[in-house]
């Protein structure tokens, strides 16, 4: 066991780091540019059942520290993504993969689930439960702890890998969806996804982004995000896992120490694609100049 | 793809609006004319995308129009070194444009299409360049075009330098065996009506990443959806479908 190891839901990674869904494809565009075997992990692009294009252009608008999108799942469906995409996943990543599942329905999630299941390189599944940008999609399962465990439960019954659930900030009581989400068999909970947001341009006085509306991610919302694992991680026994404006080492810390047992990375792939890397080789300088170990010992220790 | 530091050599205004920036540095990504760079600045989230006017050794350079904050922040700057990604982007295909080509850009679409002239010249071809502008205040590289050995034609929307017109009117004249364009999308179109061969065209669009990870460019084409930083941003004329 090095210093970096976390176990998550029974699965053991070199280190916390993985780059969150939707920010780091299946993983082949990074590929070019440095070894992706370094990372614990990576959560690939939101996959549903049927193919989708997503959302009109413009997607994406620039905000201080951080950034809206309103992509809307683009994704080539299940089918494609195990016939296509993971045989290629697989040239260049060698350890289990996290498979981001989203839906529009109950059978949506339980289907997609149920295909990505069988799939060997896939080691859990997150089940997003959280997308803002898709009008009846996935938030509305987020929003209401009922839905949110109804989700849970219909995944629970096809699948015996190890099962997140990605929840939204957009929310009064993020505590009630985490613990239902729990008591219906989620093994872990994954938060924060983006905060819903809005920019203006004001040359013409419209939404920058066609959809209108996006989600808010970047440095700006880590706070919001270390306060809420915080709450969770508090609140249930299954594993969290933080996500939310990670950018450097001493965010990963942070996470953790308020809850995470591994932590994503998002945004910040986008502006700095070496960001996931650059965190992981600074990890044990930063735990050298604040006396901690191993990073194991160090989950929830904010109390 | 290949992220670099690169130092300033040269900024300076070729116009009221339009800047020149030559850099050095690892120029070894960038593989064909048509591509772009994508350039952090200081206490901007997202980096900028520009298109490549050129490369020479370990010489960068760059020609941008101030729009916004990070552009104004490029334009005040006097020296110093940036963090760029190189080698975005599909670029042109040069392979296909017989033996009389020709290249029409568009205000800051103009730029790309310099090192596509050098690298058709180079080949021996016979390139014709129209540089469309609205108005004489606004013209530049006019020049630089013609030091190349191509015929260079000047169009201006008000007439005020070189033809009255735009790019497509100068093309009407024209006999080439190929098209290669850049600039704002309503040219793109009027292009694409008005030209008799095959060509090519680069698109714009609003990226998050800029390397085709984040699926915030994406568009769709007759062959498919495609993201613009990373299957373009060059289409085929073929494969273009029209939003609106």
């Amino acid at each position: 066991m090095g210093r970096l190891n976390v176990n998550l839901c029974g699965i053991e990674l070199d280190n916390p780091v993985i780059p969150a869904s939707g920010t780091f494809g299946y993983g082949y565009e990074y590929a070019e540019l440095y070894d992706i075997n370094c990372l614990g992990t990576f959560s690939f692009k939101g996959t549903t059942k049927d193919p989708r294009f997503g959302n009109p252009t413009p997607r994406i608008a620039e905000c201080t520290a951080g950034m809206i999108n309103a992509v809307g799942l683009q994704n080539p469906g299940v089918e494609n993504v195990i016939s296509q995409e993971l045989p290629k996943l697989k040239q260049c990543f060698h350890k289990p993969v996290m498979a981001n599942v989203s839906g529009f329905s109950v059978e949506d999630y339980a289907y997609t689930c149920e295909q990505l299941d069988k799939e060997e390189q896939v080691g859990w599944l997150e089940v997003n439960v959280s997308c803002p940008n898709v009008h009846g999609g996935g938030m509305s399962f987020g929003t209401d702890p009922k839905a949110a465990a109804e989700v849970t439960a219909a995944v629970r019954k096809v699948t015996k890998k190890p099962l997140l659930i990605k929840l939204s900030p957009n929310v009064t009581d993020i505590v009630s969806i985490a613990k239902a989400c729990e008591d219906a068999g989620a093994d872990g909970i994954s938060l924060i996804n983006t905060m819903l947001g809005m920019r203006i341009d004001l040359r013409t006085k419209k939404p920058i982004i066609a959809n209108k509306m996006g989600g808010f991610s970047g440095s700006a919302i880590f706070p919001v995000a270390v306060r809420m694992v915080y709450q969770v991680a508090n609140a249930v026994k299954v594993p969290v896992v933080g996500m939310g404006g990670v950018t450097t080492a001493e965010d990963v810390v942070e996470m953790m120490l308020a809850g995470a047992t591994a932590v994503e990375v998002g945004a910040a792939n986008l502006i700095n694609p070496y960001a996931c890397r650059d965190i992981i080789a600074d990890l044990p300088r930063v735990m050298d100049a604040y006396g901690i170990n191993t990073l194991s010992e160090i989950i929830g220790g904010a109390k | 793809m290949k992220q670099g530091f690169f130092e300033i050599v040269e900024n300076r205004p070729l116009t009221d609006s339009v800047y020149k920036m030559v850099l050095r540095g690892d120029t070894g990504a960038i593989t064909a004319p048509g591509q772009f760079v994508n350039i952090l600045l200081n206490g901007l989230y997202l980096r900028r995308p520009i298109s490549v006017c050129d490369v020479s050794g370990d010489l960068l350079t760059i020609i941008y129009k101030v729009v916004g904050k990070g552009t104004a922040q490029m334009a005040a700057m006097k020296s110093g070194t940036l963090d760029i990604l190189t080698g975005l982007g599909n670029g042109y295909d040069l392979t296909v444009s017989g033996e009389k080509p020709v290249l029409l850009g568009g205000g800051v679409g103009v730029p790309p299409m310099y090192m596509l002239c050098r690298e058709l010249i180079g080949q021996g071809k016979q390139v014709r360049v129209v540089l469309g502008f609205n108005t004489k205040s606004e013209v530049f590289y006019e020049e630089e075009f013609k030091k190349l050995g191509a015929e260079v034609t000047v169009t201006t929307v008000d007439g005020s330098y070189g033809m009255k017109g735009f790019v497509t009117d100068a093309l009407k004249t024209m006999d080439y065996t190929y098209f290669y364009t850049c600039g704002p999308e309503p040219m793109l179109k009027a292009v694409y009506k008005t030209s008799v061969t095959s060509g090519q065209m680069s698109f714009e669009k609003r990226m998050g990443c800029g390397f085709g990870a984040c699926m915030g460019c994406s568009c769709k084409t007759i062959t498919g959806y495609k993201r613009i930083c990373k299957e373009g941003p060059v289409m085929r004329k073929e494969e273009i479908l029209w939003e609106d």
